[in-house]
């Protein structure tokens, strides 16, 4: 179960060299995300995940929280 | 894993930089004004004509900044003596921070009365207040 953060929490990670990943659909993602964020959709996670870096926490996001 | 509960909309919210085909978009919460007049629901009206100009708005919200209404100089004339939600507009208009400002114009033209809008976020918590002079400033060309 992932660890829920907030907006501080995130930058704090970010510092630490954090991945960040957008679980949007890739048109939403190619329409707006947040620098630096990489696209992988919700359903394709589970099968990509263990192709992230292994050092490094990884924060998910949506669009918001509703 | 971390999850950014709140997801990229309280990301953009804050003004925190975005990328993307649609990034250079102006929203909302480009031309909302952080300093909003408020007031608690019991609040008596005396406490707040004096803060209250012609053709501003006062937003009526409870202890946790959430909106519960809107009032104008022009409610609370001869209001003297009672609490300000009486006078109240209730259930205002709202639109959250990361909505385009073009779609927000075109709400405010569809009638004159819209002169304002209030920006929340999902919880209904108050974010600002956009005037239609400063909506209408920002639309495509302008």
């Amino acid at each position: 179960m992932p660890t829920s953060l907030d907006r501080d929490g995130v930058q704090e990670l970010l510092e630490r060299d954090a991945q960040l990943v957008d679980v949007l659909g890739a048109r939403a993602y190619e329409q707006e995300h947040i620098p630096g964020a990489i696209n992988i959709p919700l359903a394709e996670l589970p099968s990509r995940v263990e192709r992230l870096r292994q050092d490094a926490p990884v924060v998910v996001y949506c669009a918001d929280s509703l | 894993m971390y999850d950014y509960a709140a997801g990229k909309m309280d990301w953009f919210a804050a003004g925190l930089p975005r990328e993307g085909s649609a990034a250079s978009t102006t929203r909302i919460a480009d031309r909302a004004r952080a300093e909003v007049l408020t007031a608690a629901p019991d609040d008596e009206v005396e406490t707040v004509t004096g803060r209250l100009v012609d053709g501003e708005i006062l937003v009526v919200v409870n202890g946790e900044r959430v909106v519960l209404g809107v009032v104008t100089a022009e409610s609370l004339e001869e209001a003297n003596g009672r609490s300000v939600d009486r006078f109240m507009q209730e259930a205002p208009t709202t639109y959250r921070p990361h909505t385009a400002a073009d779609e927000v114009a075109e709400w405010m033209r569809a009638d004159d009365a819209h002169t304002h809008v209030l920006v929340t976020d999902p919880g209904g918590h108050l974010l600002g207040v956009a005037h239609r002079r400063d909506v209408e400033g920002s639309e495509s060309g302008s």
